[in-house]
């Protein structure tokens, strides 16, 4: 996709691209810069969602602030564009109220783990149901470059003008830890991989967390010489080594060093849904109203 | 149509504000709500936590108040009637969410029962100085309703209202208790399901395709859908058109919020929700709400005893402000005399209003407890000399 | 009967605000009057000071609050101290008297009025009820509240299970404050 061939969207041949039926035709040109990665996820991600099997009148997509933050903006679902940060919380009371929804939350790093840090810890020690996937470029694109809770020890960024000396998240090790039953790490030279997990997510009963790196080529590569988008993922294929079931704690990242990607965590643990019917259903038997198991109102 | 018997806990109770506002809150068919510990208020998430498993719907104890104040907007956009409760601090914290229901015009209510402050305060103990936080306190420019009960019964009655209001309108309202209220007991009579009356969400009846978020009628106000129902909505933060789609131009800018200001200020002589007692050929009327207005009426009633024409005015719905009351009023007065918990917020309010036609003189109290009486009526009598 | 302010004082942990709690429920519910209990309490459970102001009238109540109560009951001696300089002139006095020794700082014409309440208790088989003696005493010192509204108020109050001990406290609180009551005016 790119902004010179919308609207219309027609590939030089007579046939629609066949994500278009996932996209808000009317919303399109898009924002995200020549090189990004962000509408490779977005790819992955729709052909995910066919594969899925899923009613996508149940599907409900998430998202906070900043670039990856416009995703939930150009799929033709049930999309919310929320606040900075708050995309899980927001994600959270969405699920809760009707259960029979497929919430997925798709947001940046500077969003889901910087301001939103606290809101993804307890999302996922609660193994709330719902996919978060972080497009990771390692800075804020949207305000204009500045250092992120992921930009790796070195690099340049507008407000770390001589080199990032802040220690980074290793998120698959932090999702891990607090406790998501689903943890995965691609690029977006991984497109089979990373369309296979977010197909795995989507039908995956939890909290899953899905990371897919990425190129900012304006604000991450050109700034630290890193070459455009197309050199990014070139690193990407370079450097990646696949290690499923790594242990998440091997997995952080440094500088332009060894990326390694793969499913590290596919295990099974009660909802927060699951846990509340069963356990107020134990304590108080025929008084307790069970919540959003059957769901016939709604 | 009438609430669902189910949360309605019909009877004759001796209890306190905080959980005579739960019941209201169930009575108006509230099923879901999202908190954070914090006195005085907790004793209402307390006994909606325990109520809720047997009624049927969901409290979750959040984060923090930021995680609380846009958990209960989801659950808005998935169907449910929604509300938070805080106090000061917390309130502070949710300013952020009261801006995206206000620009997203989603229906919820906050409740936020007043300390004393600023910041950390006088944790137990009360005040009513959260009156223009409520008003102004997230950026940019949107209107709320808020009211302002006096009593645990009020909390009651009022919070259905709060509900009722909060769904016709499309926007955050906030439930003024204050420390007393919510942790004074008293009688609260909870009548029969069938009798209390609570308003739908306006459903949409149009089809997937034909809806369009933000179009609206002569009520300003638009027809709302739920996430799942098929018509694949886009809501934003952002600065939107009637498709919700973000358009950030001045045009769009202009004509949302000429909108979500208008469908307020529109219907603000609806709103109007006061209390008067012997106003009518007053020489000096005492505008006052919540806790105060109690203590006033001891004031007005000694003032009335020493020979004096004292109204009282109390505000039940203090947001929007009657202003065209204030102002009629004014140029048969000798003044207004408003005592608050806090240094003079809606006696700024009560001045707008009176436009210079009549003295306004404020009674303030940094809050911590309640004015004595006398305090006030020393203002009454001087007001009407 | 018009207006009538009581403060009720303890360390948190006697059943201060449950014995104003049922005191309000007794006049309020049952009885057909008005009534309204502000609690305030220190941020520990256990031991602080604690009270309870309880204004009952047949009107409705505008001020809630308690400055100088017309009956005041007291279970602890730093509620005795706190609270006596506050007692109206004239008004009555309940008291602990196990607990507290009254002294010179009683108001002029007071009718004070005690009760061994935790020995009571105690004889029934448990310490906790002392408050529940206490409000039988002031139903039977005072005759504020009829006795089938207290008795009403103690049953839909206490703990599922404990309503014959509680009724039973009651009771002797009740009997001994109609005795003493008795005594006092003839």
């Amino acid at each position: 996709m790119s902004a010179t061939e919308a609207p219309g969207f027609k590939l030089g041949v007579d046939i629609d691209n066949p994500v278009m039926p996932y996209l808000r035709r009317d919303r399109i040109p898009h924002i995200w810069c020549p090189g990004c990665g962000i509408g490779t996820t977005v790819n992955c991600f729709a052909r995910a969602l066919t594969e899925s099997g899923l009613n996508l009148d149940e599907v409900a997509i998430v998202s906070g602030i900043g670039c990856t933050g416009r995703v939930a903006g150009y799929l033709n679902l049930d999309s919310f564009h929320t606040t900075h940060g708050r995309a899980i919380p927001f994600a959270t009371g969405l699920k809760l109220a009707n259960p029979k929804l497929k919430v997925v939350v798709y947001s940046g790093d500077g969003d889901l783990f910087a301001i939103g840090g606290n809101h993804f810890v307890h999302a996922a020690r609660r193994n709330m149901d719902i996919m978060v996937v972080c497009v990771n470029n390692f800075t804020y694109g949207m305000t204009g470059g500045q250092v992120a809770p992921t930009t790796p020890l070195g690099p340049t960024q507008t407000t770390m003008p001589y080199g990032n000396f802040e220690n980074p998240f290793n998120l698959p090790f932090l999702a891990d830890a607090c406790g998501a039953v689903y943890v995965a790490r691609w690029t977006v030279y991984h497109v089979k991989q990373l369309t296979r997990a977010m197909k795995e997510g989507l039908n995956k009963k939890g909290f899953v967390f899905i990371e897919a790196l990425s190129p900012c080529p304006t604000l991450y590569s050109r700034r630290n010489r890193l070459g455009d988008g197309v050199d990014q993922v070139k690193y990407y294929k370079e450097k990646s080594v696949i290690k499923n079931d790594a242990n998440t704690k091997d997995v952080a990242l440094g500088f332009q060093s060894e990326i390694i990607v793969g499913k590290f965590v596919d295990r099974e643990r009660p909802t927060w849904l699951e846990a509340m019917n069963e356990h107020l259903g134990r304590v108080l038997g025929e008084r307790y109203t069970p919540y959003g198991v059957t769901h016939v109102e709604d | 149509m009438h609430a669902d018997p189910r949360g309605v806990l019909t009877g004759v109770h001796f209890i306190d504000g905080d959980h005579a506002a739960c019941e209201g809150a169930l009575a108006a068919g509230c099923r879901f709500v999202a908190g954070y510990p914090i006195t005085p208020s907790t004793e209402v998430v307390e006994r909606f936590a325990s109520r809720i498993p047997t009624v049927g719907g969901v409290f979750i104890q959040m984060e923090d108040e930021i995680a609380s104040s846009i958990a209960i907007q989801g659950a808005a956009w998935a169907g449910k009637k929604v509300m938070t409760v805080t106090s000061g601090p917390g309130l502070s914290l949710m300013m952020e969410h009261v801006g995206l229901a206000a620009i997203t015009e989603t229906p919820c209510v906050f409740v936020d029962v007043q300390r004393g402050g600023p910041s950390t305060g006088l944790p137990t103990l009360p005040a009513q100085a959260d009156m223009m936080q409520v008003k102004w306190g997230s950026h940019g420019d949107y209107e709320v309703i808020a009211l302002s009960p006096h009593s645990p019964q009020e909390c009651f009655d009022l919070m259905i209202k709060a509900f009722n209001l909060a769904e016709t309108y499309r926007v955050p309202v906030f439930f003024m208790m204050d420390e007393v209220v919510g942790h004074m007991t008293e009688r609260v009579v909870i009548p029969p399901a069938e009798q209390i009356e609570v308003v739908e969400r306006r459903w949409t009846r149009k089809p997937p395709g034909e809806y369009r978020p933000y179009d609206t009628d002569e009520s300003l106000v638009p027809e709302m859908v739920k996430a799942g129902d098929g018509y694949r909505i886009h809501i934003t933060g952002l600065t939107h058109d009637e498709r919700g789609y973000p358009a950030m131009n001045p045009t769009a800018q202009d004509a949302m919020v000429r909108r979500i200001c208008a469908k307020i200020r529109q219907h603000a002589e609806k709103l109007v929700d006061v209390r008067m007692d012997g106003v009518e050929g007053a020489e000096v009327v005492v505008v006052s709400y919540g806790i105060t207005s109690r203590v006033a009426g001891a004031a007005v009633a000694e003032a009335r005893r020493r020979g004096l024409k004292v109204g009282h005015l109390r505000l039940v719905i203090v947001w929007p402000f009657p202003a065209r009351l204030v102002r009629e009023l004014a140029p048969s007065l000798k003044a207004f005399v408003v005592p608050e918990l806090n240094m003079g917020q809606m006696a700024l309010e009560v001045e707008r209003a009176a436009a210079g036609r009549t003295r306004t003189i404020s009674v303030p109290h940094a809050g911590g407890t309640v004015h004595e009486p006398e305090a006030i009526l020393e203002k009454i009598l001087e007001a009407a000399r | 009967m018009s207006k009538t302010e009581i403060r009720v004082g303890g360390l948190g942990g006697q059943g201060v605000i449950l014995s104003a709690q049922i005191i309000g429920k007794a006049a309020s519910i049952y009885d057909d009057k008005e009534a309204t209990l502000i609690q305030s309490f220190g941020p520990e459970a256990r031991g602080s000071a604690c009270s309870a102001q309880v204004t009952i009238d047949t009107e409705t109540i505008g001020y809630p609050y308690v400055k100088n109560p017309d009956v005041l009951v007291v279970m602890s001696p730093d509620a005795y101290a706190q609270f006596i300089p506050t007692l109206k002139p004239g008004g009555w006095l309940l008291y602990e008297e196990d607990l507290i020794t009254l002294d010179e700082r009683v108001p002029q014409g007071v009718k004070a009025f005690g009760i061994p309440a935790t020995r009571f208790a105690e004889e029934l088989g448990r310490r906790l009820v002392l408050n529940i003696v206490m409000v039988g005493f002031f139903a039977g010192v005072t005759g504020l509240v009829s006795y089938e509204a207290i008795t009403n108020a103690v049953k839909t109050s206490v703990p599922k299970g404990t309503e014959d001990l509680n009724l039973r406290a009651l009771a002797r609180g009740y009997e001994y404050g109609c005795e003493l009551a008795r005594n006092s005016s003839s």
